[in-house]
């Protein structure tokens, strides 16, 4: 497999300063607290899956200092906070992870409207994995808002990007003076 | 930085074979979890670690609601509290017909030497959340096995029965509302005494009845109550009211009704606790003469 890291601090032509682990941790712990706040039951099914997002955004930036781990990590979290089956969630984190390291080349290149194309791909196919999961284990089926959540996922990845990354700008201005 | 440096040398092994470990590893436990049930205990140990994490979540919430409280006029808080009052006179002299009822029904059990009927003790529970899960209707109760809770314990609101605990974490337990799809409620119509089941259909507001006889005397309006006879619900809790009676060409009506109970208003609910152990089933004591039960 080839997925060398050089150039993963290059995102559109802009040399970014190198992430702290800690940094990532952070985004992930805060990302699993955004899927923890309790909402009405019409809310949350249109609310995207913070987690999900999060580990795609680790994945296809920093794929090689991430890995798949915390994204199955953070899973099982899901798993029992959601009271959904053991491993549904964790599962689905790990073909996230995967398909954001193997297209992390191809989405960083791409500028931003085919970025989102492939985001909704990944969180549909992600939801998709949920789904089978659970028509398998025990037959249960969800309403026809169930794949919204992938919609304003895939929405908020620029937001998502944008925010990320400013921690890991360079200051442009302290050159000056 | 070591981190930063290209990985021109194989590091471990490859990211196929790291997915594939780690898609075993959560399909293992799924076929554990879904068909053995062997995982409660990390479930549990998850949980623990979990339940800062769900604190802090519901932080937002609790914040909202209380600055909403803050802000609430004057007048609107007068008028509350008046209907409150007149809502409390309203039951205090309910409650005290009902405790006369009560012991003039023991002392009727007596002179028929029927059992006692027992009395339950109620644990009032704050909901902390619903569960983001599409595949079922569950929420989240702040009471855990520390607070004595087990599953199987019937949970209601002041309306009506809200499901049962089905869950039990040390901190938390899960509630399955009777709208999921697994729960379903041993009924009586409070009009006709026609027994019945409602089963969840797995979306909010519905529950329908099943295998009720188009015959059977089922109207718009009538008001389902727990019959008690599962041993979990104690007798006369209301459950729902009858919205639609579809009498199909099959001998069996559809009836579909709205629960009364509702998580949406309310953050507080009531766990009761357990009643009394039924009797051994006496059909179960001689298993192979004993059919098995016909499955939905």
């Amino acid at each position: 497999m080839n997925w060398n890291a050089l150039g993963d601090n290059i995102h559109g032509g802009e040399i970014l300063l190198p992430v702290r682990r800690t940094y990532i941790a952070l985004t992930m712990l805060a990302a699993l607290l955004l899927n923890l706040i309790p909402l009405p039951q019409w809310l949350s099914s249109a609310m995207p899956d913070f987690v999900a997002v999060i580990v795609l955004y680790w994945c296809v930036f920093q794929g090689h200092r991430v890995g798949l781990w915390p994204a199955w990590v953070l899973g099982l979290l899901m798993d029992v906070a959601d009271a959904s089956l053991f491993g549904q969630h964790a599962a689905a984190y790990v073909l996230t992870a995967y398909a954001g390291i193997f297209l992390h080349r191809r989405i960083q290149m791409f500028p931003m409207s085919f970025q989102i194309a492939h985001v909704l791909g990944i969180l549909l196919g992600q939801q998709a994995v949920q789904l089978l999961v659970r028509l398998v284990a025990t037959g249960d089926a969800p309403d026809m808002l169930y794949f919204v959540s992938s919609l304003t996922g895939a929405a908020l990845w620029p937001a998502v990007v944008g925010m990320l990354m400013l921690p890991m700008r360079r200051r442009q201005k302290s050159d000056e003076v | 930085m070591q981190a930063n440096a290209p990985p021109i040398f194989n590091r471990g092994p490859s990211l196929t074979t790291r997915l594939a470990f780690f898609f075993v590893l959560s399909v293992v436990l799924l076929v554990a979890d879904a068909r053995f049930r062997y995982l409660e205990d990390i479930r549990a140990g998850v949980s623990v670690v979990l339940f800062p994490f769900q604190e802090v979540a519901a932080l937002p919430a609790d914040l909202m609601t209380r600055t909403g409280d803050f802000f609430v006029a004057q007048a609107t808080l007068s008028r509350e509290n008046d209907q409150l009052k007149r809502d409390r006179i309203l039951a205090g002299a309910d409650t005290q017909r009902m405790r006369a009822l009560e012991a003039e029904n023991a002392q009727l059990r007596t002179l028929v030497h029927a059992t006692p009927i027992p009395g339950r003790s109620r644990v009032v529970a704050e909901i902390l959340y619903e569960s983001r899960d599409p595949f079922t209707r569950k929420i989240v109760i702040d009471r855990g096995s520390r607070n004595d809770m087990q599953p199987g314990l019937a949970v209601v609101d002041h309306r009506g029965v809200l499901g049962q605990v089905t869950r039990v974490f040390p901190f938390v337990s899960e509630v399955s509302m009777l709208t999921d799809k697994s729960q379903s409620i041993p009924i009586q119509n409070v009009r006709s005494g026609v027994r019945a089941v409602t089963f969840g259909l797995g979306h909010d507001g519905a529950v329908e009845l099943r295998f009720v006889p188009a015959s059977a005397d089922f109207q718009v309006g009538d008001m389902l109550v727990t019959s008690g006879i599962d041993g979990t619900f104690p007798a006369g809790l209301p459950v729902a009211k009858v919205v639609r009676v579809e009498p199909s060409s099959a001998s069996f009506a559809r009836i579909h009704c709205t629960p009364l109970a509702g998580v949406a208003n309310f953050t507080r609910v009531v766990v009761l606790g357990p009643g009394a152990a039924h009797p051994e089933n006496p059909i179960a004591a001689d298993p192979p003469t004993a059919p098995a039960p016909p499955t939905p």
